[in-house]
């Protein structure tokens, strides 16, 4: 077992309320180096709200949060970005922080879009954006990662490309990943823990844990627990874009 | 050499338009124009009590700009009008009570129309001295707050996320705008400084892909503006202020050219 000291942040208990509405509450989770865990649940029930959570972005929230790391990169789901500012990716890269070229290169080309350098943000293709979104948050060497649907927009070799890259992060730079995403085929492949999510937790656990758990088969449904399961066993099959399973 | 007024304001319109370039971006960037305004105009306030106190000008205005800015930070918390009605209100207000306040002090003769457009005669010595170490001094500072204060106008929530404190920033970048101010007011005049920040930062934006020719681009219009405007301020007796925007209008103008060509070369 990991002891304590590998733990990069906590939530103890902890919500979230705006304007007398509670987004998400008494949520306890916490993210060690090298771990991979995915938050899952339907519109509206708190992932994002959590992450943020975990971030330190939402400031009065009730519970606690204990954060262990600064060195953290966050691939937000939503980002507008103003065009009255001229931005190109390269400019994009060093935002938060100076990066040295070498790793920008890399991490651009981890991510397949290092021909894009010195394009105009303005000018990208929304799965282009969210590929450099992500280089710009791997190319920091972050302690943790929070990706709250790294992959949106992103075409379908290109998502399972993506998340083996996001399992080779974590194992090479050791780094604990936040993971949000819609998709449970792809990712319940690699994640070490899985949190259920429904304004408050149902359920986690380990894969095949939440697969079995009766809350998340009402949640998403007998075959979606199917999905889960079978990831337990096999690979022998491909997802198509919508998500169903073609057995080889 | 600093005997003559006309190199004095030459030396203030340069040292004005090195720092009014790189905020002028901010203001661009962040939407700030008509809060520039607003600080502006509580300007008049701040000189008419330097003027019934015996304070330095640009202390003055650079307290009561400072104080209407953390006015709107509270009037935005705790009320439920929305911003630019707020700016409306701190705006007209605040210029409302100075020019109040001077018609109770008779025993003072103002020059409105200086406080107003600017006065190229106005500046002294001493206003050069203030321009140039607090205009060194905002620089720096800008300097020192130039990464979160970027990241949080590209996005707040990765500023915050990735822990570059972007309020701290923001507060910090409020009291910039207060000092730019207070040191311009006489050269440029309170009802056109915003004009100072503005129209050289969009002139820059028409002709640059990167963040940082914006802002060389932007210290070179406003030079240029400052240039150009005080020489026809001399030769055509106008005011210095309006002959200084009105140059850097004709930069701005020019620089739509160049947008038009790269248009051209992208069809």
């Amino acid at each position: 077992m990991n002891s304590n000291k590998d733990i990069l942040v906590k939530l103890n208990n902890a919500g979230f309320r705006q304007r007398e509405k509670w987004l998400v509450e008494g949520v306890s989770l916490e993210v060690k180096k090298g771990k991979i865990v995915t938050l899952i649940g339907p519109n509206g029930s708190g992932k994002s709200t959590t992450a943020k959570i975990a971030l330190g972005i939402y400031k009065n929230i009730e519970g606690s949060v204990e954060k262990y790391t600064d060195k953290v990169g966050y691939v937000p789901q939503k980002i507008s970005i103003d065009w009255t500012l001229p931005l190109r990716v390269n400019d994009f890269m060093v935002l938060t922080e100076n990066i040295k070229d070498d790793a920008i290169n890399e991490a651009l080309s981890l991510t397949g879009v290092i021909h894009l350098k010195n394009k105009n943000l303005g000018s990208l293709s929304g799965g282009e954006f969210q590929r450099v979104l992500l280089a710009r948050a791997i190319s920091k060497k972050p302690e943790l990662l929070v990706l709250d649907e790294p992959v949106q927009g992103v075409d379908y070799t290109g998502e399972i490309a993506l998340y083996e890259l996001i399992k080779k992060i974590s194992d090479t730079l050791n780094c604990g990943i936040l993971l949000i995403s819609h998709d449970l085929h792809t990712v319940m492949s690699a994640t070490d823990h899985v949190v259920c999510l429904n304004g408050h937790v149902c359920c986690s656990g380990s894969p095949s844990d939440v697969a079995r758990n009766n809350e998340y088969k009402t949640l998403f449904g007998e075959q979606a627990s199917q999905i889960l399961s079978i990831y337990e066993h096999n690979h022998d099959h491909e997802h198509s874009h919508e998500g169903d399973i073609k057995k080889n | 050499m600093l005997d003559d007024f006309f190199i004095r304001a030459l030396l203030a319109g340069i040292g004005i338009a090195i720092v009014t370039g790189p905020l002028g971006c901010f203001v661009v960037w962040r939407r700030l124009s008509y809060f520039g305004d607003t600080l502006a105009h509580s300007a008049l306030l701040g000189v008419t009590l330097a003027y019934s106190f015996e304070l330095n000008i640009a202390l003055s205005v650079f307290i009561i700009s400072s104080l209407v800015a953390l006015i709107l930070i509270q009037l935005q918390k705790k009320t439920n009008l929305p911003g630019d009605a707020l700016l409306g209100l701190l705006a007209h207000s605040s210029l409302a009570v100075g020019l109040v306040v001077i018609g109770f002090l008779t025993f003072i003769r103002f020059d409105i129309m200086g406080l107003l457009f600017g006065d190229i005669l106005a500046v002294t010595v001493n206003d050069l001295i203030i321009i140039w170490i607090g205009g060194a001094l905002i620089l720096l500072v800008l300097k020192l707050i130039w990464k979160p204060l970027f990241a949080s106008t590209v996005n707040y929530e990765l500023a915050e996320a990735e822990g570059l404190n972007p309020d701290r920033a923001k507060a910090i970048f409020t009291v910039l705008m207060a000092a730019i101010i207070a040191i311009s007011i006489k050269m440029v005049g309170l009802l056109l400084i915003t004009g100072m920040l503005i129209i050289p930062a969009a002139m820059a934006r028409n002709i640059s892909d990167s963040p940082q020719k914006m802002v060389i681009f932007s210290i070179i219009g406003g030079l240029l503006s400052v240039i150009i405007g005080l020489f026809s301020s001399l030769e055509f007796n106008t005011s210095s202020g309006p002959s200084i925007i009105a140059a850097s209008l004709f930069l701005f103008i020019l620089s739509l050219l160049k947008i038009k060509q790269t248009v051209q070369l992208k069809n």
